[in-house]
């Protein structure tokens, strides 16, 4: 029972497909791709609205205040008519833009988050497209990034939008180091890059409890936390939305942008979010696999919805928290934190791996990520350069 | 019908000529480097297409090529692109006919 | 392999290649010089290198094109658009094309339809990367790093 539940999604394509027997075999993949196709968009739109409206509502809640209630019960139509208030507005474009290119960017970047969406496995058999290098693919996918970023700065021949199109790219770059070499570790350890073993090679758990996520080393732990942090860069999020902070630079590369142009940037922005959430639960977070033994009959895609709403809550939890960043406090510790810390999770993933993957490689690899860990922290310490701040009130 | 080796050469081959054009037509420096990059790129075709069609496919010496010589083409566009803003800002002009000072 | 999607790229990657070539505003240039290696590493999947193809989409359109169009950003002062078109280079382009393709048309021996191969795996190319291959792969560490090095010293501002 809760086998064929688990798979239906799977059984109803293949279903799908049956219905055209017969027909010749290039038919029957391009219907296939289609399926897969409309599917990841379905899916990753709802989201997309649900989660538009919910962090509204969350961050209001953290704010005290209400949030968007009119709209439909509790204001969960919000997004429709957001939606219809963006498609109905004008398109403006400036007079003096680069026509094709600024038109072209917000195209590029749609496509870009939503192709990087297609190698996350969702469940179990359920990985939109396959391919052997999946891991290499998001990666080389989501550098495309960089040039419609700064294709929407420079066509829109705006101060503004340059301005916001360089912060983004700086730190586009600077984080995508950090993002790649925490994903390596796992890399090394799976001996593999495909996104399906990688979530195969995390199943079981230790001592019949814990589960065998890469979380749960400490090298895991680690690059976890460098990862998430560079998955919050990378899709321009507070604390690090530099490129966009509204009391700056307006909205950076989007200011020219508007009505439905607009609305396909901040969508990207968001299944950009999305993608590196789900990388991060694929890579970090055990997959599709459930938490424990008995609750394994609770299909696997739900677990990993379950895993990557979790994710999205933090990321809003800390949009709501945290005050953005300066420029080069960011890039600072991007150079000189981030990139060591990364390094040494990959050492900590070979120490791991030569003590023999057991307790002793655990805590060895304890040591080495706490001795690094405290001495960058002993040499980036800031606090002795001040003097202690003494505040002055009126008598 | 598939296609044969031939397409994929000739492929290759426009796309040097193209590069070969750019290299020699453009007085941009900036154009220059595109077009040695494009030949560069038509040269990886060859070795991948060759290494696909070929008897041997196991090692992959076609795409080993390939992957060093993408490496050493990311090396060259670097130092390439250093160069074009070094002489920029000693001459203020990217334009390669007027970078004749040594002209006897 | 299909002829259908080859002609697609082929059409692709050469009508992005040549727009590259010709076109008269830098940007749009370096841009289509992306593209083109987009229907370059299409061709590459089509030819079954798809680790080769997807490093092509990472090194060319992450880095270099990046780096291109910084450098035309950095250099805009001079000339937005390139005015100097030398023909010269027309005849050469074309008669390299034309003798290549005569002599490739020409020889019957690579007139050969691929064979069959199993798919070529990430792991077989890391596997060959440090084993056979550990030296060229060091020297080309070695040669990214000096050329990085040796880049940044070519722009550093000297201080006066």
């Amino acid at each position: 029972m809760s086998k064929s539940i688990d798979q239906i999604f799977v059984n109803a394509k293949q279903w799908l497909l049956t219905c055209l027997g017969g027909s010749p075999t290039w038919v029957i993949q391009v219907v296939s791709s289609l399926v897969n196709i409309f599917a990841l968009l379905a899916v990753f739109l709802t989201l997309f609205a649900l989660i538009s409206v919910l962090e509204r509502k969350i961050l209001a809640r953290i704010q005290n205040r209400y949030g968007p209630n009119r709209v439909g019960p509790f204001g969960l139509f919000q997004p429709i008519a957001d939606g219809i208030k963006m498609l109905i507005k004008e398109d403006i474009v400036p007079a003096r833009a680069d026509k094709i290119v600024h038109f072209l960017a917000p195209i590029l970047i749609a496509a870009a988050a939503i192709l990087a969406l297609g190698v996350i496995p969702y469940g179990r058999k359920m990985t939109p497209f396959t391919i052997d290098g999946g891991i290499l693919f998001f990666f080389a996918v989501g550098s495309t990034t960089e040039l419609a970023v700064f294709m929407a700065g420079w066509g829109s021949n705006n101060k503004f939008s340059m301005l916001g199109a360089m912060r983004a790219i700086a730190q586009m770059i600077s984080y995508e180091l950090p993002l790649i070499l925490t994903a390596l570790p796992v890399v090394m350890v799976v001996s593999s890059l495909t996104p399906d073993r990688i979530v195969a090679a995390q199943a079981g758990y230790t001592f019949g409890l814990v589960p065998r996520w890469f979380v749960f080393t400490p090298w895991g732990a680690a690059a976890f936390i460098l990862f998430f942090i560079s998955g919050l860069v990378e899709s321009n999020r507070t604390p690090f939305d530099v490129p966009e902070g509204e009391s700056e630079i307006v909205a950076g590369h989007m200011t020219e942008y508007s009505g439905f142009k607009y609305a396909t940037f901040f969508m990207a922005e968001y299944i950009g979010m999305f993608a590196i959430s789900g990388l991060g639960v694929t890579l970090f977070l055990g997959g599709w696999h459930a938490p424990a033994r008995a609750l394994e009959f609770v299909p696997s895609y739900v677990w990993f919805f379950a895993k990557l709403s979790t994710l999205l809550f933090v990321y809003i939890w800390v949009r709501g928290t945290l005050p953005r960043t300066r420029v080069d406090q960011m890039m600072n510790f991007a150079w000189k934190f981030m990139l060591p810390m990364a390094f040494t999770c990959i050492l900590a993933a070979a120490v791991w791996h030569y003590a023999g993957r057991g307790l002793r490689g655990w805590l060895w690899s304890l040591l080495v990520i706490a001795i690094v860990y405290t001495a960058l922290s002993t040499l980036l310490d800031t606090r002795r350069k001040f003097a202690p701040r003494v505040y002055r009130f009126a008598e | 019908m598939t296609p044969t080796l031939q397409a994929f050469l000739i492929v290759s081959t426009a796309l040097f000529s193209i590069g070969l054009l750019a290299a020699l037509s453009r007085r941009h420096a900036i154009f220059i480097l595109i077009g040695i990059e494009m030949m560069l790129a038509a040269a990886n075709l060859n070795f991948i297409a060759f290494w696909r069609f070929g008897p041997h496919h196991q090692p992959p010496i076609g795409v080993m090529i390939a992957l060093f010589s993408i490496a050493i083409a990311a090396a060259e566009a670097a130092v390439g692109l250093a160069m074009v803003i070094a002489v920029y800002r000693h001459y203020r002009t990217t334009n390669v006919d007027q970078l004749d000072q040594l002209r006897g | 392999m299909n002829s259908g999607a080859f002609i697609l790229i082929a059409i692709f990657t050469l009508a992005a290649a040549l727009a590259a070539a010709t076109l008269r505003k830098l940007m749009h240039a370096a841009l289509s010089f992306a593209l083109a290696f987009v229907g370059l590493a299409s061709s590459f999947f089509l030819l079954g290198a798809e680790f080769v193809g997807l490093a092509l989409v990472f090194v060319y359109i992450g880095a270099v094109a990046v780096l291109i169009v910084f450098t035309i950003l950095l250099t805009r002062r001079d000339v937005e658009k390139d005015r100097g078109f030398n023909w010269g280079g027309v005849p050469i382009a074309v008669a390299v094309f034309g003798g290549l393709t005569w002599s490739i048309l020409k020889t019957q021996s690579i007139a050969i339809v691929a064979p069959r191969m199993p798919a070529l795996t990430v792991k077989q190319i890391g596997a060959a990367l440090m084993t056979s291959y550990v030296w060229p792969l060091q020297c080309v560490g070695l040669l990214l790093t000096a050329a990085l090095i040796g880049a940044l010293i070519l722009v550093i501002e000297e201080k006066r």
